[in-house]
């Protein structure tokens, strides 16, 4: 891709517009208010559970950036709001889940942050950590089994998941076969309290590649330009017939794991203040300034829109119903169903 | 059983899976087996022999040895509209693959409120006396058939073995297919020509009687069988029940069953504390205790772990015509 020189000085774009940069920072943004808006709802005794991915969201609005909506598929995990919301989820749909309406996908049935949408590509997923992965295989299986050039599917997870036997089976697999999939770990040092160094003695995920026989690339998750251009080129791989590639994009857990959660009984304020000066957010707010995107009355006024578009969402998703206690009862198999018959 | 055909072949309980399955892997592309030595191999029974070189091998894949990712990547398959028949080389292997199908297989559908589903069906050879030892003989049915969202079934007969794994493989829900693999080539029967499918749920009356009734699944049905004829030759009435399907279970024909002879017994191959004897036991009880004029008495396996190697551990764990005949004598005489 050709550097596009702006102002200041040179930032590699990857061919990104002004457009598609905006739209990154909304997501980030949008991310950080619903995030706060899911931990508010909790403490307001609104909703009994809210997770959040403060810290992701620069990775996450920049893959998700990468990802071809109506191609290809996306299999994520509970901390990837920005995904479902880069791949075109509302808002609305968000606090749909978080306030478990009937209206949600899962029909209230899941955790809040548990996304699927078969219109959107997105596969629905449970919170057992890795039992995902292989499922993302098995669909990349299927695009490359019919022949569906130029589809592939953006699998993510953590890097606490990166311990599970379920995923390691699964890079194996998609090495031998030359899936078209891009594992993109979310590294943020942190299994809910378990740190990096006691999860895995070489904490390089991304060099875990070669013993699959698949590339391998880290990535700096707190800057959406370099996570899309290192995405954009894995998954533009995986389209092309290239097989699977393993990123490693580095971010840190800015929060709590979730409501229920205190993280200060095994981290530090410290710890996290010191990661907060790395916060993606008012890195990409400067960093679109410098490069004359937007500027800071643009900001002051996205950072508006969002905030309205959060509320109407909170609103709307609020009024609606639950669902009714007969719905405990369908979509367990097709139709009518008794274990006795 | 709709069958499109009057004409038969003789098959034994392995050619029948091995028919079926060839007919659905030549009937919809779609169809794809993967498993441990599935393809050059044949699989360890042979059933799927040649199949890798009439449909090559992105239909029948040769897995690595990582049982919860034959199953995994079998449920993205299905998510993804394919129609996977994931194999596990034996039952006993199942168990790394326990979270994908009791945490993901079963609860894909339920889970996003009918968005995806996971028409899956996967094999599994079980059950015992083979010699095979504590990993190469257990029943496996107790683990599963607790769980909402998958069904189970255990055919006895050639001509059911392939209407219901016909009707698995149709299923648009995750389906355990057991087959006893003592019964792969000791049994052998008439299977109807063309294609049919027997509903999953559907228990089936295999001897009729008044004294007592049987009911059993897999290869006990079929000890279970002469056990029953060697009491009608000593002047006994007694009825045997093949289940045939674990989950759903046809409660019609055992209650109906059980309303007629007032006596039950039940016999599996699997343990007999938290067995399926349990569930019947307690259903008959809860719905149909007045009928009965003895009590329900289940003839199951021990509380160990499996079979032994040595042949008396083997024999001691499982049953027999005789120790069937036994009991039946017993609750004929109550």
């Amino acid at each position: 891709m050709a550097k596009t020189d702006t102002k200041a000085h040179a930032i590699e774009r990857y061919g990104l517009s002004d457009e598609q940069l905006l739209q990154m920072l909304r997501n980030m943004l949008m991310q950080r208010q619903l995030d706060n808006r899911g931990f508010q709802l909790n403490r307001q005794g609104k909703v009994p559970f809210a997770l959040g991915s403060e810290g992701h969201e620069a990775l996450q609005a920049g893959a998700a950036m990468a990802f071809h909506r109506g191609k290809d598929l996306l299999a994520p995990y509970y901390r990837d709001l920005g995904l479902a919301l880069g791949i075109g989820l509302t808002p609305f749909e968000i606090m749909l889940s978080i306030f478990a309406r009937a209206d949600d996908h899962n029909g209230g049935r899941q955790f809040p942050n548990h996304y699927s949408s078969k219109a959107a590509g997105l596969l629905s997923f449970s919170s057992i950590l890795a039992a995902h992965i292989p499922h993302a295989v098995g669909a990349a299986y299927a695009i490359q089994y019919r022949g569906e050039h130029g589809r592939a599917v953006l699998a993510t997870c953590g890097d606490g998941t990166t311990s599970e036997g379920e995923w390691h089976e699964s890079m194996n697999f998609a090495a031998i076969h030359r899936l078209p999939l891009v594992m993109l770990v979310e590294n943020n040092e942190w299994a809910i309290s378990t740190p990096l160094h006691k999860q895995m003695a070489q904490p390089e995920i991304w060099k875990r590649a070669a013993g699959y026989g698949m590339p391998g690339r880290r990535c700096n998750g707190f800057d959406p330009i370099e996570t899309y251009g290192a995405v954009s080129a894995a998954l533009e791989r995986a389209r092309s017939g290239g097989g699977p590639t393993l990123l490693e994009g580095m971010c840190y857990r800015f929060l709590a794991h979730s409501t229920d959660d205190n993280d200060m009984t095994y981290r530090t304020k410290e710890e996290v203040a010191e990661h907060r000066k790395m916060d993606p957010v008012p890195r990409f707010e400067a960093a679109l300034t410098e490069l004359g995107v937007i500027d800071a009355a643009g900001i002051d006024a996205m950072k508006k829109d969002v905030l309205r578009e959060t509320n109407e969402a909170t609103d709307k998703a609020e009024a609606l119903p639950y669902p009714a206690p007969s719905d405990l009862y369908t979509h367990l198999y097709e139709g009518a169903w008794q274990p006795w018959q | 059983m709709a069958v499109s055909t009057t004409s038969s072949t003789v098959m034994n309980n392995v050619e029948a899976v091995r028919a079926t399955l060839y007919e659905a892997m030549k009937n919809d592309d779609r169809t794809i087996i993967l498993g441990e030595d599935v393809g050059a191999r044949g699989n360890v029974f042979l059933i799927t022999k040649d199949f890798i070189n009439e449909f090559g091998d992105r239909r029948v894949i040769d897995t690595p040895i990582a049982e919860a990712s034959i199953v995994g990547i079998a449920v993205g398959m299905a998510m993804e509209g394919l129609r996977p028949i994931a194999e596990i080389q034996f039952a006993d292997f199942i168990y790394p693959a326990f979270n994908q199908i009791v945490g993901e297989a079963a609860k894909t559908r339920y889970r996003s409120n009918g968005e995806y589903t996971c028409p899956l069906v996967i094999r599994t050879p079980y059950g015992g006396g083979v010699r095979g030892a504590l990993s190469h003989s257990v029943s496996i049915e107790a683990l599963f058939y607790h769980v909402p969202g998958l069904k189970i079934v255990a055919p006895a007969f050639p001509a059911d073995v392939k209407g219901l794994l016909n009707a698995a493989i149709d299923d648009p829900d995750p389906v355990i297919f057991l087959e006893h693999k003592k019964t792969y080539r000791l049994i052998k029967g008439e299977v109807p020509d063309g294609h049919y499918t027997i509903p999953l749920g559907k228990a089936n009356v295999l001897k009729e009687g008044t004294q007592l009734t049987v009911v059993s699944y897999g290869l006990y049905v079929h000890w279970a069988l002469d056990a029953a004829k060697q009491l009608e030759a000593e002047g006994h009435s007694v009825e045997v029940i093949d289940l045939r399907s674990i989950r759903p279970m046809d409660k019609t024909a055992i209650l109906s069953s059980v309303e007629k002879t007032r006596k039950l017994l039940i016999i599996h191959e699997d343990n007999k504390f938290g067995g399926v004897g349990a569930e019947i036991s307690a259903m008959v009880a809860e719905e149909a205790l007045f009928s009965l004029d003895a009590p329900i008495r289940r003839l199951a396996a021990p509380d160990v772990p499996a079979m032994g190697y040595a042949e008396p551990l083997e024999h001691e764990y499982m049953s027999s015509p005789a120790k069937m005949a036994e009991a039946m004598r017993a609750l004929v005489a109550f």
